[in-house]
């Protein structure tokens, strides 16, 4: 049974009102909550540990996944596991993301330890979005692990954000690729008061021609602390790209540490970096367009994290 | 109405930029031109709020608008075109339209401003105002975000660097218009003979004073003349050839 706090962080995290269109599987609190299949795609909770595992038949197209999470019950820990086998030639998408509400002081927390099996050919469009609220004193923690394993000529785009409300984050994806699959990554953070977020990649470019591209951008306000890590392992003729983009504000901490390992002479790697505070004739401009430096610094955080 | 009175300006190191500045814009079109490093730039910033003058006051139809920041002046009418346009990671080109515009603006309206400086508006509505747009293409947005404000005042910082042969008559074109929907003052810092051309009211000003200010039959021959008779300071060609020697080839 879903309730108005489980309802409101389902319309954060997932922009759902009601019951999403097409297979969906809903966890409240630890325990499931609703969930639909379709011929294409079954989902089944798993025996030895916690979680499900999505099955997308191979061909399947224009289908999505929704797999949202919501925590309202304050010093639940909760931990998943969920396996995604996407089948050969399948073209989908899957709307993950966690809301978690904490109205007492012991800290509150979600674990979700995602592993894609993205067959051949096919292709996945995979977001995720990360909240929390309440106004309980005890800690609002996400650990998310998302492991992607893509099959040749694969394709997966992810979008992950973070926007407020999490004290504690340690994200960590890493993928392998065989030949001739892209991953696209596309991060977004924003950390307020005493957060603290850590984000890890570790891509392997194993495949002929596989490609990557990780995009992070983040803004890290009041005395929050970013870190990222990024690690890109050329290990054939491929392409691997990688950015950190950051805007630090008030008293924050910004960390970028980047990590390229060429193992092969065709590998071609890039890493890009930057930190850097508003800049000062961003917000002249926009004041010239009659906007105060707090309405100015508001559009360009909203627009950088858009 | 904009007066200048009595305006000077010096750096934090006491160097002087402008020097008693008086000055009173109410013609349609007022170009300020003049030597680089006379004081132009800054005398737009002052206009706009950017700079606060070490002397003098400007006042904006009687009102004293000195201590006015830059958002205050905005909103009382006053627009600035930056010399160079600035960029924002993230941040549309729709987006800093819709800011110009105001609320009210539909997307229509949006899109007739960028038609207007020759863009394509659905090419360039969801473009991130980043680095991948060149600086043309800036130019041209900057200038059509004035057309969107509408304002009584626009200031205009060199618009025509970076923009191509598009262009120079439709960007004269861009100016009458502006002046057809707003009726009110367009001023100019150009070291262009085309646009001084179309200006009512010429201004020199070097050294970081005001040289010359006069009706543009007045000004623009006699600041012609002293362009064609006046000698060169230094040739770039005449160094170039002192410097190429037979054995550097």
């Amino acid at each position: 049974m879903i309730d108005d706090i489980q309802k409101r962080l389902l319309k954060e995290i997932a922009d759902l009102d009601s019951l999403p269109v097409g297979a969906y599987n809903i966890r409240a609190n630890g325990a499931a909550a609703g969930r639909h299949t379709t011929a294409n795609i079954d989902i089944v909770t798993k025996t030895d540990r916690p979680g499900i595992d999505i099955i997308i038949a191979p061909g399947t197209k224009n289908e999505s996944v929704h797999i949202p999470v919501v925590v309202s019950q304050t010093g639940l820990k909760d931990l998943v596991y969920n396996d995604f086998y996407i089948g050969e030639n399948a073209d989908v998408v899957i709307i993950a993301g966690c809301g978690i509400h904490c109205a007492g002081a012991e800290e509150t927390s979600h674990d979700g330890i995602h592993t894609f099996h993205v067959g051949k050919n096919a292709r996945l469009r995979y977001v995720e979005k990360h909240y929390g609220e309440g106004e309980g004193r005890g800690k609002r923690v996400m650990n998310p692990t998302t492991i992607v394993h893509l099959a040749e000529g694969a394709a997966m785009e992810m979008e992950t954000t973070q926007i407020s409300g999490i004290d504690d984050t340690i994200r960590k994806t890493s993928g392998t690729l065989a030949a001739h699959a892209t991953l696209t990554v596309r991060e977004k953070i924003m950390t307020t008061g005493d957060q603290h977020a850590v984000t890890d990649f570790t891509i392997d470019l194993d495949g002929e021609n596989c490609s990557t591209d990780v995009v992070s951008r983040s803004v890290a306000r009041d005395e929050s602390k970013q870190e990222f890590y990024s690690h890109i392992n050329g290990n054939n003729a491929c392409a691997g790209h990688s950015e950190c983009d950051a805007i630090i504000m008030d008293r924050a901490c910004v960390i970028a540490t980047p990590a390229l390992v060429a193992t092969h002479v065709d590998a071609a790697l890039i890493h890009e970096a930057a930190i850097g505070k508003i800049a000062g004739e961003q917000l002249i401009k926009l004041m010239t367009l009659g906007l105060t430096a707090e309405e100015a610094e508001h559009e360009i955080v909203n627009g950088f994290l858009k | 109405m904009l007066e200048l009175q009595h305006i000077s300006y010096e750096t934090e190191e006491n160097r002087e930029i402008l020097h008693d500045i008086n000055l009173t814009i109410a013609d349609r079109f007022v170009a300020i031109t003049g030597p680089n490093g006379g004081g132009k730039s800054t005398l737009a910033k002052i206009i706009a709020g950017i700079y606060t003058p070490t002397a003098g006051r400007l006042l904006l139809d009687g009102e004293d608008i000195t201590g006015l920041s830059v958002t205050e002046r905005a909103r009382r009418g006053i627009s600035y075109a930056f010399q160079q346009p600035v960029r924002f990671k993230g941040l549309r080109v729709g987006d800093l339209m819709n800011l110009a515009a105001g609320k009210n603006a539909n997307i229509a309206e949006v899109c007739a401003y960028l038609s207007e400086v020759g863009l394509c508006a659905r090419d360039y509505i969801d473009r991130e105002l980043d680095a991948s747009l060149s600086g043309g293409e800036l130019k041209r947005i900057e200038i059509a975000m004035i057309l969107a404000r509408g304002t009584a005042l626009s200031v205009f910082d060199e618009p025509e660097a970076g923009i191509d042969l598009w262009s120079f008559q439709n960007l004269i074109r861009v100016f009458e218009k502006m002046y057809e929907k707003t009726r009110g003052s367009i001023l100019i810092i150009s070291h262009q003979e085309r646009i001084l051309n179309i200006a009512d009211t010429i201004v020199l000003l070097k050294d970081g004073r005001l040289t010359e200010c006069g009706p543009r039959a007045e000004v623009l021959p006699r600041l012609l003349r002293n362009i064609d008779t006046a000698p060169p300071v230094c040739s770039m060609l005449s160094d170039t050839v002192k410097e190429v020697r037979p054995n550097d080839r």
